[in-house]
């Protein structure tokens, strides 16, 4: 059995996994179009800031990719699927035959068609490792930054970059930071805690024009910089597999086991849908979390196993600066809120179940919410009241509890 | 492999696996001058209610969602089943706090990574968790349920 | 002045601040709110007033910061006048009540036990070294007949009366449901099974839980009546009357209503919340021949088949008592000794009533003897049994085997703080508050139990290889090996022993 794997992150790492805890000896071969073993994409940020570093990046051991028989093409762009003949044509001109495939391209930055962008120099989007390379190289204590987007890239990219820079702006189309993750008190919350660091927001505007060192704003603000970066939002890699012919809407769509409409063509990642069961719809979640559950879940099925992915829900966990955030689920139904100063918390009930929740700098046991979201427990089997204090497994039934920690459940 | 488990009848709420959990993780050969004066971040929590203690930490799940979810790939399953975090690769995004279902992962003292059970495989206990060590009930025991 | 009068502690609890880590756990283990924390000073304090001493604190403190020492405070000294003397003035000048004490006697009377030393072969008697050799500690309790009958083929017949057999002359003295806890009796239970020994419910009823262990149960009839009924006679293995007890001789019981949970309630078949009352005396018994009429209606009840125990209070003339006894049909005689415990006794009955169980026992076993009928009844001592020691000598002085209560409770965790009558044992022992029972692992307190008398039993026999006797039954009564150490010839003549050196 040859397994080929397209992309060389989260997805195709567990994957391969999932392709070995059913198949030791099928030949596996990753192609990617980066020259790096599979990091933690989001590590990025992490580097510039300096939690990580280039010999703590990689996402599994050295050996991993030799310990599991895979093959990796790095440097290698896949150009075309041809499905007819099962075979993965590259840019290079190889052509890599396959039984099964896995496309888990990812995504990638959308760059907006702003007037006077290609004149700014020092301009970077922020999305793979050599972004963060190439942007550290531009770091100086001299320069201001401008970036574009005030969501989860933006913003990680902005704590990274911070304490390098003489200052950043932010700047964003929505009227509040991260407007995928928090409602606007939380959003306001964590504006607050930015600003009070120096980090400099124009909220409800956008760049509607550049020159080589400076924005000028819909509104008529002209924003000088020295390094201008991009982080607007991604768009799914999705061509391989709608030239192919397989279907595609917002994402790739799959079934549960992560099919794609065509024979033998499996997909994972950010580039394709789930079912959302906290909103009822199919969307892109594009999480790690997520990834790593698809690709392990398309691994499985590569590899004549029966597994399905029937849980996904939208969660982010992030932070800036010592400050963190974790979220989940949908904001809609009725509302626990606690806003004071030094966190916020929000838990939305509907449907006798959790649905969602924001909390910011009060994430202690936030998987036990996490996993109220997730399983959608009945609320009427937990203490609600216990629950809106703190996330605690006392707020569970005496025999629920002693099934949890006796991890029969 | 041997898990610690907790037994919820017995557990008295002393509190004083945290304590003993905090010492084994401090490093500091005394007690006293691993504790006195701190406010301890254990690995282990007990929480109490009226009239019920128990004391929670990592289960070391079969199919651990920490593990799926670390954006670092610090977390892992290791060969013996243990779930295992290491610290160096670990940058303290915290998703695995959001994700445990147990609550049993939880931001380290400095705040810059995470932390979690590891069954006193990486600290001065060798191998032997000081909580079950300590527990004056045997409300925590060390054992192989398979 | 009609109040209190302030009282200075007896005991302070002493705390090393350069060890104390301020982890609070004395202060959520004292369930006599000794111990707070200050969060301004971030400072754990004690109020001693409220310490009752039971080193609960002691134990647990993860960094031993804490020590409970005497109080040196003090009257002017007085031979006459101690301080206890005293404070038990002010507190009855206050109160108007009766003082009450719990557990043994405290007081310094003289400790035969510590009087008297153990033989040992040389030379002309050859020791056994019991690793090597066989070493009996079982016996069994029961009559024993003296003749032999005959069936008309001349084969013997079986006519022994009931027997109780002990792996080790060990039993768990009678202390109920109720006055001690659940745990504390699921301990006992089980420790009794594992060892093949007994344990003794007190008054108090058999728990329904417990019904599983029956095989080694001595279900107790007491003047309470509490809790008897068919069943409860029919799954012990035998069944003792309680006449009396050694820390309060002459009295009855009274536990407080406050004790009188739902499962106590249902234990003893009484009303919830309502104090127990076990009165002075039987009402039905006021002769040897009424103590005979419930001896065979327990006996008629159960089809022969359970030995009957008769337990009294060892008193001036127990010798005599015990004689009627011996003769009303009991099986077994039990005599505790005045410094046998208790979860509640009036102080001054307990510390004046009563005689020492070397005394009792010796002088019992002399008269059984004298009279003949020393095979009618086996004898178990009891009232503080301290050691294999005390366990050896007593066998010496006559007894068949002994009851252990105090001990046993030590080895559960008890500190001897004598404070059982209020009913907040920070051990689990002697409370029904469900937080504080818990404390009581019947897991870790079982297996302190086997251990103890498996302990006690190995040197046991260590001492009997050293005498060169090779069983139990060989050493019962063999005054022989004792000898008393500083002694008058009165206590000598009533201990049936020499002097050392004679």
């Amino acid at each position: 059995m040859k397994y080929v794997i397209i992309g060389n992150s989260t997805a195709a790492t567990y994957a391969i996994e999932g392709i070995r805890s059913r198949d030791a000896k099928g030949k596996i071969t990753v192609i990617s179009d980066e020259r790096h073993a599979a990091y933690g994409r989001p590590l990025i940020s992490y580097y510039l800031y300096g939690r990580t570093d280039l010999a703590h990046i990689a996402y599994r051991s050295p050996e991993f990719y030799e310990k599991n028989g895979v093959e990796v093409l790095l440097g290698e762009r896949a150009e075309k699927i041809d499905a007819e003949n099962k075979k993965v044509l590259l840019a290079s001109g190889k052509k890599v035959p396959y039984d099964r495939l896995l496309v888990a391209t990812g995504s990638r930055p959308f760059v907006p068609p702003v007037e006077g962008l290609d004149s700014v120099k020092e301009f970077f989007n922020f999305m793979t490792l050599d972004d963060a390379l190439a942007l550290e190289k531009a770091l100086s204590p001299e320069k201001d930054v401008l970036i574009v987007g005030a969501g989860l890239i933006g913003l990680k990219c902005m704590e990274g970059i911070a304490d390098r820079v003489k200052s950043v702006t932010v700047i964003d189309l929505a009227d509040r930071i991260l407007p995928s993750i928090l409602d606007e008190g939380g959003a306001a919350f964590v504006q607050r805690k930015l600003e009070e660091r120096g980090i400099r927001f124009i909220l409800g505007d956008s760049a509607a024009k550049f020159e080589e060192n400076a924005a000028y704003t819909k509104s008529g603000k002209k924003i000088p910089f020295d390094l201008l970066v991009i982080a607007v939002g991604v768009r799914p890699n999705t061509e391989l597999v709608k030239e192919a012919g397989g279907e595609v809407a917002r994402g790739i769509v799959t079934d549960d086991g992560q099919r794609t409409s065509l024979k033998d063509v499996y997909a994972a990642g950010d580039n394709c849908e789930s079912f959302d069961i906290a909103s009822g719809t199919r969307r892109i979640l594009a999480l790690l979390p997520n990834a790593a559950l698809q690709g392990e879940c398309a691994g499985v099925n590569m590899a004549g196993g029966d597994a399905h992915f029937t849980n996904a829900v939208p969660m982010n966990a992030i932070g800036f600066f010592g400050s963190h955030i974790a979220t989940a689920g949908v904001y809609e139904g009725e509302c626990y809120e606690e806003a004071a100063h030094d966190h916020y918390k929000k838990l939305f009930f509907r449907d006798n179940v959790l649905k969602g929740y924001i909390l910011i700098d009060c994430i202690e046991r936030a998987g036990i919410y996490t996993s109220l979201v997730r399983n959608r427990t009945p609320l009427s089997d937990v203490d609600v009241g216990l629950l809106e204090k703190s996330p605690a497994l006392m707020a569970f039934s005496e025999a629920a509890r002693r099934d949890k920690l006796a991890r029969r459940q | 492999m041997k898990r610690i488990y907790v037994k919820e009848k017995w557990c008295l709420g002393c509190h004083l696996c945290e304590y003993e959990c905090a010492y084994a993780n401090s490093g500091i050969a005394d007690m006293v001058k691993a504790l006195k004066g701190k406010n301890i971040c254990p690995r282990i929590k007990v929480e109490d209610g009226d009239g019920v203690h128990f004391a929670v930490n990592c289960r070391h799940c079969t199919d651990p969602i920490c593990v799926k979810s670390c954006i670092a790939g610090a977390l892992s399953r290791e060969g013996d089943g243990m779930v295992s975090l290491d610290r160096d690769k670990c940058v303290g995004c915290y998703t695995c706090v959001m994700v445990c279902p147990y609550g049993a992962i939880m931001p380290a003292e400095d705040g810059k990574a995470a932390q979690k059970c590891m069954l006193c495989t990486d600290n001065q206990m060798n191998g032997e968790p000081n909580c079950v060590k300590h527990c004056p009930n045997g409300a925590i025991v060390f054992e192989d349920r398979g | 002045m009609n109040g209190t009068l302030f009282i200075y502690p007896d005991y302070e609890v002493v705390r090393d601040y350069d060890k104390c880590i301020a982890c609070r756990v004395c202060e959520r283990q004292c369930a006599n709110e000794v111990h707070s924390y200050d969060p301004d000073l971030k400072k754990m304090f004690a109020d001693n007033t409220k310490c009752v001493n039971c080193h609960r604190c002691v134990c647990l403190c993860p960094t031993h910061a804490l020590k409970i020492v005497k109080s040196d405070n003090t009257y002017k000294i007085n031979a006459n006048w101690d301080n206890q003397t005293i404070n038990e003035v002010y507190r009855q000048a206050g109160t108007g009540g009766v003082l009450l004490s719990s557990m043994g006697n405290p007081k310094p009377y003289p400790v035969y036990w510590d009087k008297m030393l153990v033989n040992a072969s040389q030379v002309t008697n050859p020791s056994i070294d019991p690793l090597r050799e066989p070493m009996e500690t079982a016996v069994y309790l029961g009559k024993k007949n003296a003749g032999i009958e005959r069936d008309e083929n001349g084969r013997l017949k079986d006519t022994l009366p009931p027997q109780l057999k002990l792996s080790v002359p060990v039993m768990f003295s009678a202390m109920s449901y109720g006055s001690i806890s659940y745990n504390a009796h699921e301990s006992l239970a089980r420790a009794a099974e594992e060892l093949g020994i007994y344990y003794n419910t007190g008054e108090g009823g058999l728990h329904k839980d417990f019904y599983k262990y029956g095989k080694n149960t001595i279900v107790q009839v007491a003047s309470g009546r509490f809790g008897v009924f068919k069943d409860y006679l029919e799954t012990a293995a035998a069944i003792e009357i309680k006449m009396g007890q050694g820390a309060k001789p002459g009295i009855g019981g009274h536990l407080p209503g406050s004790k009188i949970t739902d499962a106590v309630s249902t234990t003893r078949m009484i009303p919830k919340g309502v104090d127990a009352i076990s009165p002075a005396p039987h009402h039905d018994i006021y002769s040897i021949e009424d103590l005979r009429q419930l001896v065979y209606s327990l006996k008629e009840a159960t089809d022969y088949k359970k030995p009957v125990i008769v337990k009294i209070a060892a008193v001036h003339n127990c010798a005599a008592i015990a004689s009627g006894i011996a003769r009303s049909g009991a099986d077994i005689i039990a005599v505790d000794g005045f410094r046998g415990g208790t979860g509640a006794a009036p102080t001054r009955i307990r510390d004046n009533v009563g005689i020492p169980i070397e005394l009792a026992l010796a002088s019992i076993d002399t008269r059984l003897r004298e009279e003949g009928i020393r095979d009618n009844v086996s004898i178990v001592a009891a009232g503080s049994i301290r050691s294999s020691t005390d366990l050896l000598k007593a066998i010496a002085l006559g007894a068949d085997a002994c009851y252990i209560g105090t001990a046993a409770l030590l080895s559960l965790g008890c500190h001897l703080c004598r404070s059982c009558h209020q009913g907040k044992c920070n051990w689990g022992i002697a409370t029904q508050r469900p937080e504080l029972v818990k404390r009581l692992n019947p897991e870790i307190g079982y297996r302190r139990l086997v251990r103890l008398v498996t302990a006690w039993k190995h040197e046991l026999q260590e001492m009997m290889g050293g005498m060169g006797i090779n069983s139990v039954e060989a050493l019962r009564g063999n005054r022989l090996m004792l000898r008393g150490i500083g002694l008058t010839d009165r206590e000598l003549s009533v201990l049936g022993i020499r002097h050392a050196g004679e």
